[in-house]
């Protein structure tokens, strides 16, 4: 098992799912709020059950993996650590991306020899069906704005920008590690 | 204690977000084996982010105590649970309770098109003059849809 690549796309997954919970509460509208905040929920979702079978094989935890680990030693690209709220133009470029290239990926996948990798990818991939169609209606909604295109324009250089991360990563770290650092032992 | 057993004590689970219908009927069972007072179960989530998934599994284990036996929950992250598992008992259950059961898997996967059709029944009235009123609902399984008959929102098991 590449334990790394499977990494790369688990903490891909958590950041993603944590700049899109952001917008829970603030969305456009109601239907919006709910939408996000599904998709959101559905990401951090894959990143554990991938954070579960990466942990497997290296002898350690889920949580450990998501929550123990120091800013540096994260896989996940610039492009989803971005900080986006409160601009709905960029967020929306950011999402059919990443959802773009997210299937690209996860269809590679599920062609592993590996059952167990094979087997995850194909279930995370029914379930990305309904973010594609999600990402594809906003894309026809918005394909002819300006502001959007831009948007798209500006954010597709960082789709697969990894290495180094940007500043507001650390904050994000910050918070989504706080209680695990604060409470020895917290499982929760 | 057999497999039988075992079965009907796990039917009497109610899912912990939609209770009329059992975590049996809901098909996320996948297999039960028996052997020297250890109870095995598959376990095959529904969604993967589904906040659900620990409740079903810790109320599985206990129901196994309660049995007298030593429960093993084993948590199948593959493909194998899809909205085809859901008995036509449990569809039904489903339809009673106001939410709409889930269309056949198809090959290729769900596609926006059809979502956007009106060929979803109204759970209330049973008018298929229905619309789509957003493809993500209150938990993860769900889309919200709008009957133009009975002027209702209802909610739909999403296809997967």
């Amino acid at each position: 098992m590449n334990a790394q690549a499977l990494l790369e796309i688990a903490d891909d997954e958590l950041i993603l799912g944590w700049r899109n919970s952001e917008w829970t509460g603030i969305a456009p509208f109601l239907e919006e709020d709910v939408a996000f905040s599904s998709i959101a929920q559905n990401e951090v979702g894959h990143a554990r059950a991938l954070y579960q079978l990466v942990a497997e094989e290296l002898g350690t935890t889920a949580d450990e993996l998501a929550f123990d680990r120091k800013p540096e030693d994260y896989r996940c690209s610039q492009f989803v650590e971005l900080r986006l709220v409160p601009d709905w133009a960029k967020t929306i470029a950011r999402h059919c991306l990443y959802e773009d290239a997210d299937e690209r990926r996860i269809k590679e996948l599920i062609e592993s020899d590996e059952p167990e990798v094979a087997g995850l990818a194909a279930k995370i991939d029914r379930e990305e069906a309904y973010h594609r169609m999600h990402a594809q209606m906003w894309f026809e909604r918005l394909e002819n704005e300006p502001q959007f295109q831009e948007a798209l324009e500006e954010l597709r250089p960082l789709v697969d920008q990894r290495g180094e991360h940007l500043p507001e990563f650390e904050q994000l770290w910050e918070e989504m590690t706080e209680v695990r650092r604060s409470v020895a032992g917290a499982t929760w | 204690m057999s497999e039988a057993q075992v079965w009907d004590a796990l039917a009497e689970i109610p899912d912990p977000e939609i209770p009329p219908i059992s975590i049996v009927d809901l098909g996320v069972v996948r297999s039960v084996s028996v052997e020297n007072g250890t109870v095995h179960v598959e376990f095959t989530p529904t969604f993967l982010g589904c906040p659900a998934l620990e409740v079903m599994r810790d109320q599985m284990a206990e129901r196994i105590r309660g049995l007298g036996a030593e429960p093993v929950v084993e948590v199948v992250l593959d493909d194998s649970w899809s909205t085809d598992r859901i008995t036509p008992e449990g569809r039904e259950k489903l339809r009673a309770s106001g939410f709409a059961p889930p269309a056949p898997r198809e090959a290729g996967g769900p596609r926006l098109v059809q979502l956007q059709t009106g060929a979803f029944r109204c759970p209330y009235c049973n008018s298929t003059n229905t619309r789509l009123d957003n493809i993500f609902g209150p938990t993860p399984c769900r889309s919200v849809r709008y009957c133009e008959s009975c002027r209702q929102p209802f909610e739909q098991f999403k296809t997967i």
